[in-house]
């Protein structure tokens, strides 16, 4: 029997499509296929200017909005070559911004993995934490999913009065909320009989797949971008790389509370080093605007006000690819630039797209409830496979 | 026509209702504990404290569209939710709540609380629930959707294995109590020992009490065996194609089923009706307390744990809760014989 699961299917994480030959209820083949989510992005990039890109990108890995933007803005900003102008300040709050949204992004896959796998109340749980990370975002920038609070040569704006209490509160709650969710899960025979084993991939296949982030790490690979190539300075941070051993659904689920946990020690080192008021960007006016009080009183000010909304800047022809560790894990922008205001090419590599292509690999051979179980653990986000 | 006679038709009316309105209470309460235990206060609009929601759900569901898929086989797909909701009310029938009653003279003879006495109450209770299945299997063959298809076998693989150990969970008790009537079977129940612990079934037949229970949430195709169904693999199964008001008998079938099984364990093991202080013919209160709680339990699981696997079910089923009751039977069979 074939049974064509999504792309309307409860949980096929937005429009995934799986074409499942069954036999009774055991998969004996499958197929992914994707595109039901296609928004031409990368596309629609080239005829925006550089700085116009970052809130498109955001809405590629929704799930994890700021870490896309901050793999666009490193990139960028290679080739623009600012990147040693880079206050230490602003690269303490984007560490902290994209742990943060580390966090936020795995709570959704919690909440949802544990809802498909049947622990339904586990999600109310983990929206009810992330809810305090939208409403830091919605500080940020008033924007709650898609804040575009990191942009190139720097951030936004500066800090909200009272960031630091907002992101100490949720700092202070969350390691119990933490122990909770893993009461409720990681001993519980029911989820373990469901999770354990299943979807396995081995180490080999990992790398053969092109898997990245705790899908790599569970199969025992120990890749991740912060440690392998450190951005931003996070080798300045102390922290662990958690791996597991199995590859199976289990061990993701292991791996990414313990990151979880990282996440927030590494929250917690960057929180400290950051003031509540500074520089927020690097000062270099043909590429960020100038302050608005220096617009109203400076001629120059005024100019290059003007320019910087209207014309953009120009980056230096040239490539550039500086992944991030992103909630999914190596996330990077390939960009091309001919010199102009505008991107000639930009080419995402998300890591979702890889988890996609080894779906069969691990679904093969399981029961439907299986595949379910392994979809959620692949934390696939449609919107950044299609872009 | 005697006093007896309408109040016996009285009796009828009213436990039909009854039963509808625990329902409408059933699916309140689920939704407002669900809430609470993931930390949201529920419905709360309509009637205080949502006690309405039910209704206002009914009414919605009775102005929907009455879809049929085209590919359905029309008369199997109209037959199976009116199969679910019959077999579920028919099985309450035989289920006593209360002691006898002249309501205060006014019979010429006491009249028992239950729509009928059958000596072999059990029995029928055992097989017009396995009725029901019929309505989710139909249900799942004829909407002709591979979804519902997949529910409703899973719902019949799974409700065969369990029925077993539900049966012979119910055969200790019957071993126990020397007979097939539930009304005979609570009154086993009367009396104390050591003046503290009530003569319940449940303290003879601990085992016997949880096998029952956890074939019963099998047999209920609740969480965490809830496969027939499960949403979140198989879309809605058996009832993925189903809308309008035969959607809602399929809902009505499962939580009288659920009242039902509870019932049943109540009369069982906790002995009906029976309790201290309160009078004997406010009994039914007792019995009302007591499948409350059994009610809450089965909410409570649903909304904690995760939902099992289909094969593990099947291998738990057969592997450790059949073995299991067979023995427990066996036990308490040798017992007896060797008490007396």
């Amino acid at each position: 029997m074939t049974v064509n699961m999504g792309p309307q299917h409860p949980s096929t994480h937005g429009v995934l499509r799986l074409v499942l030959e069954l036999s009774g209820e055991v998969v004996v083949s499958a197929d992914s296929t994707i595109g039901f989510l296609h928004t031409g992005i990368e596309k629609t990039a080239e005829q925006k200017k550089w700085q116009q890109v970052i809130p498109l990108v955001e809405r590629m890995d929704y799930l994890g909005a700021q870490s896309n933007s901050l793999a666009f803005s490193l990139s960028v900003e290679r080739l623009l070559g600012v990147e040693a102008q880079m206050p230490e300040r602003v690269r303490n709050i984007r560490i902290l911004i994209a742990e943060l949204q580390r966090i936020a992004s795995h709570l959704v896959w919690l909440g949802t993995h544990a809802l498909e796998v049947g622990a339904v109340s586990v999600m109310m749980y983990c929206f009810r934490e992330r809810e305090l990370l939208m409403n830091v975002n919605e500080m940020l920038a008033g924007f709650r999913m898609f804040p575009s609070y990191i942009r190139i040569g720097g951030l936004r704006e500066d800090l909200p009065p009272g960031f630091h209490d907002a992101v100490n509160a949720f700092l202070a709650r969350f390691p119990s909320k933490l122990n909770e969710y893993e009461d409720l899960l990681t001993k519980n025979q029911i989820w373990i009989k469901r999770t354990s084993g299943v979807g396995a991939l081995s180490r080999e296949d990992t790398i053969a797949y092109g898997l990245v982030g705790p899908l790599a790490r569970a199969a025992g690979v120990p890749y991740d971008v912060r440690k392998a190539f450190p951005y931003l300075g996070y080798d300045t941070y102390t922290f662990d790389v958690p791996t597991g051993i199995n590859g199976d659904v289990y061990d993701r689920y292991l791996v990414r509370i313990e990151e979880m946990r990282q996440s927030l020690r590494i929250a917690e080192q960057a929180i400290a080093r950051i003031t509540p008021r500074g520089q927020f960007d690097i000062q270099d006016y043909r590429i960020v605007p100038p302050p608005k009080d220096k617009v109203y009183t400076e001629m120059e000010a005024l100019i290059q006000h003007f320019l910087v909304y209207s014309q953009g800047f120009t980056v230096p022809a040239g490539e550039a690819y500086i992944p991030v560790e992103g909630p999914r894990g190596e996330h990077g922008f390939y960009i091309v630039s001919d010199g102009s205001n505008r991107p000639w090419r930009i080419k995402a590599r998300p890591p979702g797209f890889y988890a996609c292509q080894a779906l069969p690999k691990m679904i093969e051979g399981g029961l439907i409830a299986d595949v379910i179980a392994v979809i959620g653990s692949t934390d696939v986000v449609m919107g950044d496979v299609d872009r | 026509m005697s006093a007896y006679f309408i109040a016996h038709f009285l009796l009828i009316f009213l436990v039909f209702n009854m039963l509808v309105m625990s329902a409408a209470f059933m699916v309140w309460m689920e939704r407002k504990v669900c809430a609470y235990i993931q930390d949201r206060v529920g419905p709360n609009r309509v009637g205080v404290e949502g006690l309405l929601q039910p209704f206002a759900d009914v009414l919605k569901l009775l102005m929907k569209e009455e879809l049929r898929p085209k590919a359905a086989d029309a008369f199997l797909f109209t037959i199976a939710p009116i199969v679910s909701a019959a077999a579920a009310f028919t099985a309450f029938s035989v289920i006593p709540f209360g002691s006898e009653t002249t309501l205060f003279g006014l019979l010429d003879r006491p009249l028992p609380l239950e729509v009928t006495d059958v000596n072999v109450a059990v029995l029928v209770i055992f097989a017009i629930t396995s009725m029901g299945v019929y309505g989710i299997v139909l249900a799942g063959w004829s909407s002709n959707s591979k979804y519902s298809l997949l529910g409703g076998l899973r719902s019949s693989a799974q409700m065969i294995s369990y029925e077993l150990s539900y049966g012979l969970a119910l055969a200790a008790v019957i071993v126990l109590g020397g007979s097939l009537s539930l009304r005979e079977l609570v009154l086993n129940q009367t009396g104390y020992w050591f003046h503290v612990i009530p003569r319940w079934y449940i303290f003879l037949q601990p085992l016997g009490f949880l096998i029952y229970l956890t074939a019963g949430v099998a047999e209920t195709n609740r969480a965490p065996f809830d496969f027939p169904e499960a949403e979140q693999e198989l879309v809605a199964g058996y009832h993925t194609e189903y809308s309008s008001m035969s959607f809602a008998m399929f809902f009505l079938a499962e939580y009288i089923n659920m009242v039902t099984v509870s019932a049943v364990a109540t009369s069982l093991y906790l002995g009906g009706w029976l309790g201290p202080i309160l009078p004997s013919w406010l009994g039914w209160l007792w019995f009302l307390l007591k499948v409350l709680l059994l009610l809450f339990f089965y909410v409570w699981m649903r909304w904690t744990l995760p939902r099992y696997r289909y094969d593990q079910l099947m291998e738990f089923g057969w592997k450790w809760l059949l073995p299991a009751a067979v023995v427990n039977l066996i036990a308490t069979a040798a017992l007896v014989l060797w008490i007396g």
